[in-house]
């Protein structure tokens, strides 16, 4: 059997999962740019929240700060929660379309369809942050820690938020259905959320609570955005908030891709 | 062989989507898989497009095994899939230098290409417009144009025209007859009978997850027996006398049908339908209708897959 060189298809090298994940960023994040109101109604949501829990419940709940310094890291963390749910819709619906089909007989690094989906996602949520810590502002949120440290604050969120858009994406490849996924999605994100420091302190609940709230990812690391906002040493929540999240990252990111790749 | 299956099996559970396929295409071969929906069609399509294992069997896309060499395999393939797998939210040209990159092509060869296929498919004015505000037959050209910017050597096109309006399948028939004409491997599944008769050299009959049949559209419609003469009298009350002069000039026996229509196999074609016109019309007898006909790939597709209750006879020849 003879092959035309010039028709023969590249088959040498294997396929360089980064530029491949890079094309797939590219493809998401072109299709975000032709949907601007996803963006528009994704900040629409967290801004909400910031207005409704700053000017309803910020009387009332004693935190030892001014309310809106301590919600505005909360809002953040809940925000890229909520939003890892639309990665896992998002991704059913390539499921449902054929889309994945296409790409899966394509040969490329398949991981790259979940890396890049997982990465165009993080843009959006760096966006949504962005406009929730300037809405903050303009209500009187005043971190001590400077410039660099909102960003290192808002980068420790996206991180978060990384973490969990991998767990929204497995339960996407385990379930498939897009409205199925999308009732799943809330499952683990209320409570973790509510019982957590995002909204009020803690030390209020019940102690049973606590001793749920006080260990869960995302009271630690909103804690350990709160410190770093304020230039403050963050200590141990820090630490765990980073075991919590490189925990997750590698357990649901091995359990996605190998879904994946399995069928 | 460029396509080798060999007794191929897919269990869903308890169910059998393929039950012990083999199939072979040539090089440059168009191979229609012909079935109805459920057949398997789309199964054998995934193991062949390395997107599912076989439970049993294996097979090789030009020589490598769809399992163990599942990444050599699809930098050979292209496959157009029912569903039509392009991005409505990108342009045309967006969908297709991202399917080239994922091929591994550098940047300006999957620029190139995206160019080439756009315009081999007559979409080059639509290239820059979003994909969502394209008919479903320009759809299923980009489609098509997808599966092409990999230069791949066997083309598997799953139902490339199901859901098309009659016009535009014809429409994409002639882009699909110039692509199969260029010496590509192509595997075309289908349910359309008429589809697998105007592009395919060979065909396979699939259904219940078994081949059932394979030949060209001529060998199967010999295999229904060869053509009919039918004629139909204006007169219903005269079949028995129609049918009594066909008996006498095709030599075999004619049989009525429920709509009155006499019919009989013939051998010699026109001949004996021109004698058997002049004789109907010497008895005086005004005939509605009368023809040769060959029968359809519909006949042979019913008869083989046991759909049809009026021929039964016929199946029974095949069996």
């Amino acid at each position: 059997m003879t092959t035309i060189e010039t028709n023969s298809p590249l088959t040498n090298s294997n396929p360089n999962v980064f530029r491949d994940a890079a094309t797939m960023t590219r493809r998401n994040l072109l299709r975000l740019s032709r949907t601007p109101q996803v963006i528009v109604f994704s900040t629409i949501q967290p801004v909400m929240f910031v207005l409704l829990f700053n000017f309803v419940f910020g009387g009332s709940i004693d935190t030892g700060t001014s309310y809106i310094n301590f919600l505005v890291p909360g809002v953040l963390v809940q925000t890229s929660m909520f939003a890892g749910s639309n990665t896992a819709i998002g991704l059913a619906q390539d499921l449902e379309s054929g889309a994945i089909d296409r790409f899966r007989s394509l040969p490329m690094a398949r991981s790259a369809v979940l890396i890049g989906r997982t990465l165009a996602d993080a843009t959006r949520t760096l966006i949504t942050s962005t406009v929730v810590v300037i809405i903050g502002f303009i209500l009187g949120f005043r971190p001590s820690g400077g410039p660099l440290a909102v960003i290192a604050a808002v980068l420790l969120g996206i991180l978060f938020a990384q973490a969990f858009t991998w767990v929204f994406t497995f339960m996407a490849l385990k379930v498939k259905d897009v409205e199925a996924v999308q009732a799943a999605a809330f499952l683990p994100v209320f409570p973790l959320v509510f019982a957590a420091s995002t909204f009020a302190p803690v030390e209020n609940m019940p102690d049973w609570l606590q001793q749920f709230a006080s260990r869960q990812p995302v009271t630690l690391t909103i804690d350990a955005m709160r410190d770093i906002f304020d230039g403050t040493n963050p200590g141990s929540s820090l630490f765990w908030s980073l075991v919590w999240i490189f925990g997750i990252l590698a357990v649901a990111s091995t359990l996605a891709i190998r879904t994946f790749n399995k069928n | 062989m460029i396509i080798q299956a060999n007794g191929i099996e897919v269990d869903f559970g308890s169910v059998k989507a393929l039950d012990g396929v083999s199939l072979s295409v040539a090089d440059g071969e168009v191979r229609g898989l012909l079935g109805p929906n459920g057949a398997g069609k789309t199964t054998l399509v995934n193991v062949l497009t390395t997107l599912l294992t076989p439970t049993a069997g294996t097979a090789t896309v030009d020589g490598l095994d769809v399992c163990t060499q599942s990444r050599e395999v699809r930098s050979r393939i292209g496959l157009a899939g029912q569903y039509a797998a392009v991005d409505n939210l990108l342009t045309g040209r967006e969908n297709l230098e991202i399917v080239g990159r994922l091929y591994q092509l550098p940047k300006a060869v999957a620029k190139a290409r995206a160019d080439e296929a756009l315009e081999r498919l007559s979409l080059t004015d639509a290239g820059d417009r979003q994909v969502r505000t394209y008919s479903g037959g320009m759809r299923r050209r980009l489609d098509l144009g997808a599966s092409l910017v990999g230069r791949p050597k066997v083309l598997i096109l799953d139902e490339p025209t199901t859901g098309l309006d009659p016009r535009t399948r014809i429409e994409l028939w002639e882009f699909l007859r110039e692509l199969v004409g260029e010496g590509t491997t192509v595997l075309l599944t289908t349910q359309y009978l008429e589809e697998a008769d105007e592009l395919a050299d060979q065909i396979s009959v699939i259904d219940s997850g078994k081949l059932i049949a394979e030949g060209t559209a001529d060998e199967l419609k010999a295999q229904m027996g060869g053509d009919l003469l039918v004629a139909r009298p204006a007169d219903r009350e005269l079949v028995a006398q129609v049918a009594e002069i066909v008996s006498g000039l095709t030599g075999s026996e004619a049989r009525i049908s429920e709509t009155g229509e006499v019919s009989a196999p013939v051998s010699n074609k026109v001949e004996t339908l021109v004698r058997v016109a002049s004789a109907l019309k010497d008895a005086g007898i005004q005939i509605s209708e009368i023809a040769v006909q060959q029968p359809t790939l519909d006949d042979v597709f019913l008869s083989l897959t046991g759909d049809d209750t009026s021929t039964d006879e016929e199946s029974s020849v095949i069996q």
